[in-house]
């Protein structure tokens, strides 16, 4: 059965990483739902964290392949309660909507939404959570015309995992020894 | 496999000062790299006038192409075991080497090429040759890395080859700006130490060890697949071992072929499509499989859904994305094959399994009478692949590398040839590459000049690498070539026969005169025509000191048997 999977990926923080990433997805025909890349802990351990919808089982294929690359240090995979995680989305709307009736502001305060700018002709709101949350104020501003719209990819952090320091203290004690 | 070896430049630490280009050939020449393969081209010019100076210490052989370099690197690595080096200019030069490159990244062969690259400064802007042959090459590569600074190389060049030959081996490509080829550096040579991110060989696991050890001891009906692990791993010695002690029947890939000689009594034969029918039937009725250093591949199993599905099965493998990549594995022992297999022996109890042994020789026997006898002993006075492939075993002894190209020649060669010692076949199995066969042989041949080398070929592969005959004019390159002619791309018009109502689309090869061409390159030549001549031509050819070109008539509309269909289960295999 396909689910929801989320994929947290280390890797040395090299030019040409994400592709040799994302490739080992592209080769299954794999459409890879977000993806966000970004420093870690460890310094010049960079990670990516990748959402798919997919079998348990190509899951654990597609994470072995990953961890198979040269340069990839760790991959492990999460379902959705493994994980504490977030995406963040910002809306553009004309400022008009705000000022003309009470309506679009009762809607950012009931989503906890925050005002980040606010120009003469249009406001920028942000909004933290996951998709279905985003989405949520998303189609409750849509009848107010939004001008622009963008959804950061999932980050996400395990909750069950030996922290990436000690990981990566083992793997170089390996080489050394 | 961890075999990173202190070379020589562990005993000059100071530093010289030299080009890029120069500390490419230095660095080759501290890996170890006494030959390697190319063509040139304006990005890679410097590494040219470099390797001028260093002629007596690394030799370079032009190809005709540089498809042809990179398998003549395949070829090379392949019959020794050491890593081929390839070289190649930019654009053009580069892309031809990626059906090679992809060739040895499914076959598991170590390689290093080495492109030009347009200037740093050009990067991106469609300079004149200039390809983004890093990103092409992602896919196929094990690692590639892209050097726009002359001080990166001692470490690219180091790594490299650590990377390429360690662990599960594999290709790598290193793209080398040109303007990184001209810049001064301070070289000072220093073996690649290892990194965090790539662990070559898992250690040990003696918890697996036991657990296979016990389903082995404990089983009526073992039996034993190989693949090229065994090769890979040096581990011909200890596999024998293994199996004499527990009485294994072990059958083999296409990639493991001659890891185990030929008439070991416990080789069982060829797995897969076109394999021997006792190892495919049996692999549905024996209760413990046990598969060391093979990855399962659809030609060898099948519908998986149908494959051995009675049986526990024990996998040794090196690369942790095998296990249960296509089959599941109840004790899968992660390790470097050597290492597996010893400490496995130590606990394996001894048995001979005769009844269960002799369950194979009772289709062995049923294989000789459908099959077998007629291809090696035709009663119609058309030749067959596997006549003229048996003349070969004679002439030889079993003691040649046989390098074969893709088709139905190769199947024959895989099924029909002799060999005494490991790494005797050099064939493309995973990719199926058709050309491979004629610079693979020339690298074979550069790699073992004391060896003899044949080269079996189609009449259709024979023609997309065909002038590397040049290759083997110009190095004089003693490569004894036989071309098995039937005018038509022989695998595809059987299956044209077999499953498109004999609609022979495209597969008839009008073929030029092979004689005149080969002539044209100097190249010693005879057509044999019928029965009569064949053992003496093929005796002429083993005898002859130099290259020798065989070309033989074989039936038109032969066919491969036995054959497990496409979709079909191995036990479902076909005698005609």
């Amino acid at each position: 059965m396909k689910k929801r999977y989320t994929i947290s990926v280390f890797t040395e923080d090299n030019v040409g990483l994400l592709n040799r990433v994302t490739i080992i997805f592209t080769r299954r025909k794999i459409n890879i739902e977000s993806i966000a890349a970004s420093d870690s802990e460890v310094k010049n351990v960079h990670r990516y964290t990748i959402v798919i919808t997919e079998t348990e089982d190509l899951v654990k294929k597609v994470v072995l392949q990953l961890e198979k690359q040269v340069e990839v240090i760790k991959a492990f995979y999460h379902e959705d309660d493994a994980i504490v995680y977030q995406e963040i989305a910002l809306y553009k709307v004309p400022t008009d909507i705000l000022v003309a009736g009470k309506e679009a502001e009762k809607i950012v305060r009931s989503h906890y939404a925050r005002v980040l700018s606010v120009e003469a002709d249009f406001t920028v709101i942000e909004k933290t959570g996951h998709k279905e949350e985003t989405q949520a104020l998303f189609n409750d501003l849509e009848p107010y015309g939004i001008l622009e719209f963008v959804r950061s990819g999932r980050i996400a952090i395990s909750k069950p995992m030996k922290t990436l320091t000690s990981i990566v203290e083992e793997l170089e004690n390996e080489i050394n020894n | 496999m961890r075999t990173l070896e202190l070379t020589r430049s562990e005993s000059k630490p100071e530093t010289q000062t030299m080009s890029g280009a120069q500390a490419v050939v230095q660095a080759l020449i501290d890996e170890g790299t006494e030959l390697m393969f190319g063509y040139p081209g304006g990005a890679i010019m410097p590494v040219y006038d470099a390797l001028y100076d260093v002629e007596d210490k690394l030799e370079h052989v032009l190809t005709r192409h540089e498809q042809g370099a990179v398998h003549a690197a395949q070829g090379y690595a392949r019959a020794t075991g050491k890593v081929g080096v390839c070289l190649a200019t930019s654009g053009p030069g580069a892309t031809n080497l990626i059906t090679g490159i992809a060739d040895a990244q499914i076959d598991s062969t170590p390689l290093v090429c080495i492109t030009g690259q347009v200037h740093s400064h050009l990067l991106g802007t469609d300079a004149f040759q200039e390809t983004d042959v890093i990103g092409i090459s992602m896919p196929v590569t094990k690692w590639n890395y892209q050097v726009t600074r002359a001080e990166e190389i001692p470490e690219a060049i180091a790594k490299a080859f650590y990377i390429a030959r360690s662990g599960k081996p594999g290709p790598v490509l290193v793209d080398i700006t040109k303007d990184a080829q001209f810049e001064q550096l301070d070289y000072a040579y220093k073996p690649f130490g290892g990194m965090r991110s790539y662990q070559p060989v898992s250690a040990l696991n003696s918890k697996a060890i036991e657990q296979a050890a016990e389903l082995i001891n404990s089983a009526k009906k073992p039996f034993v697949l190989f693949g090229q692990g065994i090769i890979l791993s040096g581990a011909e010695q200890e596999f024998k071992t293994f199996i004499e002690k527990a009485g294994l029947p072990a059958a083999w890939t296409i990639m493991g072929l001659s890891a185990l000689e030929s008439d070991h009594y416990l080789n069982v034969g060829m797995l897969g499509m076109h394999g021997n029918y006792g190892p495919n039937k049996l692999t549905n009725e024996c209760d413990v499989l046990i598969a060391v250093g093979m990855r399962f591949d659809d030609r060898v199993t099948g519908d998986l859904s149908r494959y051995a599905k009675q049986a526990k099965v024990v996998h040794l493998e090196i690369d942790p994305a095998e296990i249960n990549k296509n089959v599941h594995a109840d004790v899968p022992v992660l390790g470097d094959a050597k290492a597996s297999l010893k400490a496995l022996t130590e606990l394996v109890e001894p048995k001979s399994n005769e009844e269960w042994l002799a369950c194979f020789r009772a289709l062995e026997r049923e294989e000789r009478e459908a099959v077998i006898n007629e291809e090696l002993n035709p009663s119609s006075p058309i030749m067959t692949m596997g006549e003229v492939i048996d003349e070969i075993n004679t002439a030889s002894k079993g003691d040649a590398i046989v390098v074969t190209d893709v088709g139905q020649h190769q199947m024959v060669a895989c099924r029909y040839a002799k060999f005494n010692e490991s790494k005797s076949m050099i064939t493309s199995g995973g990719l199926g590459t058709m050309g491979f066969c004629l610079p693979a042989a020339i690298g074979a041949k550069m790699g073992c000049p004391e060896k003899e080398v044949v080269a079996v070929i189609g009449d259709g592969g024979f023609q997309m690498t065909i002038q590397e005959l040049g290759t083997i004019f110009q190095a004089k390159t003693a490569v004894k070539i036989v071309v098995l002619n039937n005018e038509f791309l022989g695998m595809v018009r059987q299956w044209q026969e077999l499953f498109f109502d004999k609609r022979y689309a495209s597969t008839t090869m009008v073929n030029p005169d092979f004689q005149t061409i080969v002539k044209g390159y100097g190249i010693r030549t005879r057509k044999v025509e019928v029965r009569e001549d064949l053992a003496e031509a093929v005796a002429e050819m083993m005898m002859y000191e130099g290259s020798y070109f065989l070309e033989v008539l074989v039936g038109k509309e032969n066919n491969v048997f036995p054959m497990v269909p496409t979709g079909a289960s191995v036990s479902e295999i076909r005698l005609k």
